[in-house]
């Protein structure tokens, strides 16, 4: 752990991305407001105009912009990053298959928000699901801490050779952007030695012209489409040594594309991602005490899919929960998609798998929600109902729509 | 002229862009990055792995090729590359329509990137629909009757009034005058803009031997004039004196019988295309 002097602050989750952002020395940023993400081109906005970041914000008049300008600005040879949420999102959506296929190295946050109609600021993951097929790294954060230190993870990253690709870091609005908790600011120093100079497969260079981007006939695309995949699957080992690497110098390390908690000896396990897996945790200890054996799998990197994990860990637990904060309408959450074919490339016989969709719009999952759920399904297991369920659940009550 | 436009490129027969892109590289000898819409230049320019220009590009989504300029521009100066010019190379639609608010946006903060629309007056790449910038009663595939019934944005106007240090038109039947344009661009930091008419004959159904003649009539009848715009001065430029200056015009029967768009016009349709091109020599001598 660094020697240099701890230093503390209370921060909001958005602020924690913008410190993340400040010691990554990003040197251009481009962004659009919109709530919940707006705080976090203001504090950059305050860093740059005090001399604390030596970086040109974009204020551009739109997030395809903000993207493109980040784009712009990267291909150029900065480090950029962006930020957006919701509506701003699917208005930059086009923008993000186009920098995922350029391999131009760039980091976004997203700070999840529900997408209208109707008008909704809070959050749930539908937003940044829509992101799922984008080529993107898609990581998400459980608290403030761990926004900042993904953050500077995501740079390096992003712009390792092996892996040359854009690096989303997800948060959830309000319930972690606006909220505000002590977080431990790495060293400046030993940030900046950390994340490393700028890299990227190539740059603009008048010298050298290149033409990126032109027209590509079917096999060479389809090519340049298997690299990406390629890269994608380099992710598993780089994530975690960045993550080990990051341990040994600034005292924290998560583990990989997952976080366990209590796994080892569970004989039922849930999996969540984001800021409810916290509910979720104090949920487990509830259940411990009380003598059931759970555990929870947290996804820390929701792409690439964090297979192996799903199978290490879930495999043998005779009844899971996947949580979804997010549906695909007409079918299930996108985690229990994840995790059921996960389980199939590890054998075609499954132990009990269920979905649950919960806390869309923004509505708050408590402690007990996550505990009576449990309970509920437990209770069918143990009458000997092996049936996997895909439910809604709100307001206390399991909705079973019909897949008939 | 030709050192960077190499052999090779994909247009059609007669097309304006590889006689503006010539005259580009000509003005800045190759030292530029130009920024690409979806257009006919994305595929004019080569296919991938080739390329049939030297110098750098960079191919954008259709919406946002000021912005990703933008960028570029910053990225370029922090590593010290003043001297490379960032040049948007964009057609009409994603110039005057989808782009519209990246350009403007792009020219509200000033950014020191240069933006050249070329006008061939409708989507050619997309197989000739109507874009904002096409003329009144012209026709196109989604004009296909009567013709476009609104007049044409004018973009220049619009660049104009957004206060940036340079505005300019310019013709690709008056290469000298273009390159004269550029070269004036060069000097001047921040944004500027100009506005390349680029008549095609695929589009505008004339034969392909006839493109600089029916850009030199645009000139000729006053349909499209030639200036610059700069320290709060509107000048006419060369080509475009006679018009102006000395009152000689010829007939607008003479540029729209050259090309099968206007062939459903009638004499009432002329007389309206006439007002237009009179109102706009109006406006342009009220600036003067
Ligand atoms: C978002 C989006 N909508 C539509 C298109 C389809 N499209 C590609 S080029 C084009 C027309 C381009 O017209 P213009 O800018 O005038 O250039 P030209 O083709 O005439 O050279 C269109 C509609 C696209 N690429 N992206
Ligand atoms: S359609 Fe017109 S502008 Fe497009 S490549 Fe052909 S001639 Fe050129």
């Amino acid at each position: 752990m660094s020697s240099k002097n701890i230093n503390k602050k209370v921060l909001s989750g958005n602020h924690s991305v913008a410190y993340g952002v400040k010691l990554s020395k990003a040197s251009v940023i481009s962004a659009y407001p919109i709530t919940p993400q707006t705080a976090i081109i203001e504090k950059l906005s305050e860093f740059v105009e005090r001399g604390e970041l030596k970086a040109r914000i974009i204020k551009v008049e739109s997030e395809h912009s903000a993207l493109a300008a980040t784009f712009g600005a990267a291909l150029g040879g900065a480090r950029a990053f962006t930020a957006t949420s919701s509506h701003g999102l699917l208005y930059m959506h086009e923008w993000l298959h186009w920098v995922s296929r350029s391999r131009i190295p760039v980091v976004m946050a997203i700070v999840t928000r529900t997408i209208g109609l109707p008008w909704n600021i809070w959050p749930d993951h539908s937003d940044y699901m829509d992101q799922r097929d984008t080529g993107w790294i898609m990581t998400f954060g459980m608290d403030n801490q761990e926004v900042l230190d993904l953050t500077l993870q995501a740079f390096k990253l992003s712009e390792d050779p092996d892996i040359y690709l854009p690096v989303i870091v997800g948060l959830e609005g309000f319930v972690l952007g606006g909220t505000y908790m002590p977080v431990i600011l790495p060293d400046e120093r030993e940030a900046e030695d950390f994340v490393g100079e700028r890299a990227q497969p190539y740059t603009i260079d008048p010298k050298n012209p290149i033409a990126i981007g032109n027209m590509t006939l079917p096999e060479g695309t389809e090519e340049m489409f298997m690299d990406m995949q390629k890269s994608m699957m380099n992710v598993y080992k780089k994530a975690k040594e960045i993550d080990s690497e990051y341990g040994k110098i600034f005292g924290r390390s998560y583990g990989g594309l997952t976080a366990c908690y209590k796994c080892e000896d569970a004989k039922y396990m849930m999996v969540t991602m984001g800021a409810w897996s916290g509910d979720a945790i104090e949920a487990v200890n509830v259940l411990r005490s009380e003598g059931y054996p759970v555990g929870l799998l947290r996804v820390r990197y929701f792409r690439p899919m964090p297979t192996e994990d799903y199978k290490k860990y879930l495999f043998n637990s005779k009844m899971t929960i996947v949580f979804d904060r997010s549906i695909s309408y007409g079918s299930t959450g996108s985690i229990y998609q994840d995790v059921i074919s996960s389980l199939h490339l590890a054998s075609s016989k499954i132990n009990v798998v269920h979905n649950v969709i919960a806390g869309i719009g923004g509505v708050d999952m408590t402690l007990k929600d996550f505990y009576e759920i449990f309970r509920s399904f437990l209770k069918q297991y143990e009458s000997g109902d092996e049936s996997n369920k895909v439910v809604w659940y709100h307001k206390g009550v399991m909705n079973n729509f019909s897949f008939e | 002229m030709r050192e960077h436009v190499l052999p090779g490129d994909a247009a059609c027969p007669g097309c304006p862009i590889p006689i503006g892109l010539k005259t580009v590289a000509a003005a800045f000898n190759g030292n530029a990055v130009l920024v690409i819409p979806a257009c006919c230049t994305s595929v004019v320019v080569g296919t991938y792995p080739y390329s049939s220009l030297k110098m750098n590009i960079v191919h954008t989504p259709f919406a946002s090729s000021a912005s990703v300029a933008s960028g570029l521009r910053e990225a370029l100066k922090q590593r010290g590359l003043e001297d490379t010019q960032v040049i948007v190379w964009a057609g009409d639609g994603g110039t005057a329509d989808i782009g519209m608010a990246s350009l403007s946006g792009a020219a509200e903060r000033n950014e020191d990137i240069i933006y050249i629309m070329y006008d061939n007056e409708a989507y050619m790449n997309t197989g000739i629909q109507r874009s904002s910038s096409t003329p009144i009663k012209a026709w196109t595939t989604t004009t296909p009757v009567y013709g476009k019934s609104e007049p044409k944005k004018d973009v220049a106007r619009i660049m104009i009034a957004h206060n940036v240090p340079y505005v300019a038109t310019a013709s690709i039947a008056y290469p000298q005058d273009l390159y004269q344009k550029l070269k004036k661009a060069q000097e001047i930091r921040g944004f500027r803009f100009i506005q390349l008419h680029s008549p095609c004959p695929v589009g505008w159904r004339f034969d392909a031997s006839k493109t600089v003649e029916v850009a030199r009539l645009a000139v000729e009848t006053g349909m499209w004039i030639l200036y610059e715009y700069f320290d709060n001065k509107l000048r006419v430029s060369g080509p475009s004196m006679p018009v102006i200056k000395e009152g000689k015009i010829k007939p607008i029967e003479d540029y729209i019988k050259i090309q099968r768009r206007f062939s459903n016009i009638n004499g009432e349709g002329i007389l309206e295309i006439q007002r237009m091109r009179d109102n706009n020599i109006e406006w342009i001598k009220k600036l003067l």
